[in-house]
């Protein structure tokens, strides 16, 4: 079987090694993409692939992103909740890859949270 | 569901919940024959016995956070109205192996979708979890095998932007090298 090349992979290990050893290791920022049957259906995969593009061009590297089920409010997905460190869960709803990007800019860089979008405080 | 890639993304996400600490994702297009099949497995804890039989049923779940369950109800319904079958093997101590098989030329077919886009949101969200992706068209195939890329990374997480992205690159390609070259035109 034809197996993925994967050469290419040891010069993003030179290239990104360099930065990880200055990593602290602890996450500030953890963005939760819910990834139920509803949350998929209602196009949270977009939503994850435009998170993954916006940390990469943030550069930063104390912001974890990560997948979960369902919350149980189906009707309001995809939801996305971000968590800064020291502060109270945010739950967004009805987010697509335009409004995860202005979450991303504003909450998640800046601290800003976006009530127009979002669901409440967990 | 728009595509069958994002039935594959939603059982996977069966099995994450389920413990799994490795997934197999298998993609068949037997063009030749006129079938397509996808197979989603994992090492999870498995479905109880007393549930298997009742598990498409969308008002069986083990959620508790609400009454339905339509995950598997959906994907089973896919591959019923493309002429396909369905099938669930599970066991507590072999996890939960889904396969379904469809038409590939059936009008109501979903297409396949973006397939790198799942994977890469699979491997990007679970880092401790290994996947395996085997995708064949016809006699071509090709496979990717997470354990082997962490090896390779060494120190690297595999979450890395940098990492996620040459990923999806890498699969789009391969899926694009397997399509059979069209000798018309």
């Amino acid at each position: 079987m034809a197996k993925i090349s994967i050469d290419d992979l040891k010069k993003i290990k030179e290239k990104t090694s360099k930065n990880i050893s200055l990593r602290s290791g602890d996450a500030n920022v953890k963005v939760t993409v819910h990834m139920g049957t509803c949350g998929i259906a209602a196009g949270a995969r977009d939503v994850m692939s435009s998170l993954m593009e916006l940390v990469s061009e943030s550069g930063r590297d104390d912001i974890r992103v990560v997948n979960s089920g369902c919350m149980g409010m189906c009707s309001s997905e995809p939801n996305v909740t971000v968590e800064i460190k020291d502060q109270e869960p945010i739950v967004y709803q009805l987010v697509d890859a335009n409004k995860m990007r202005q979450i991303f800019k504003q909450h998640v860089l800046k601290g800003e949270v976006q009530t127009d979008f979002a669901l409440g405080k967990i | 569901m728009r595509e069958l890639s994002l039935h594959i993304l939603d059982i996977a996400e069966n099995g994450i919940t389920a413990g799994a600490s490795c997934i197999h994702v298998t993609v068949k297009e037997q063009r030749d024959t006129n079938r397509i099949m996808i197979s989603v497995r994992d090492n999870g804890s498995g479905i109880p016995k007393e549930m298997i039989e009742t598990v498409t049923d969308p008002f069986v779940t083990s959620r508790t956070t609400r009454r339905v369950g339509l995950g598997l109800s959906l994907f089973a319904a896919a591959a019923k109205r493309c002429d396909g079958d369905f099938a669930i093997d599970s066991g507590p101590e072999k996890g939960t192996a889904v396969t379904a098989t469809f038409t590939f030329d059936h009008i109501d077919r979903a297409p396949v979708g973006d397939m790198a886009a799942t994977i890469t949101t699979l491997i990007a969200g679970n880092t401790d979890i290994d996947f395996v992706y085997i995708h064949q068209i016809n006699e071509n195939d090709f496979s990717l095998d997470t354990r082997e890329i962490k090896r390779e990374l060494d120190s690297v997480p595999l979450n890395e932007p940098a990492v996620i992205h040459h990923l999806t690159e890498l699969i789009r390609k391969e899926l694009g090298e397997l399509e059979p070259k069209n000798k018309e035109t």
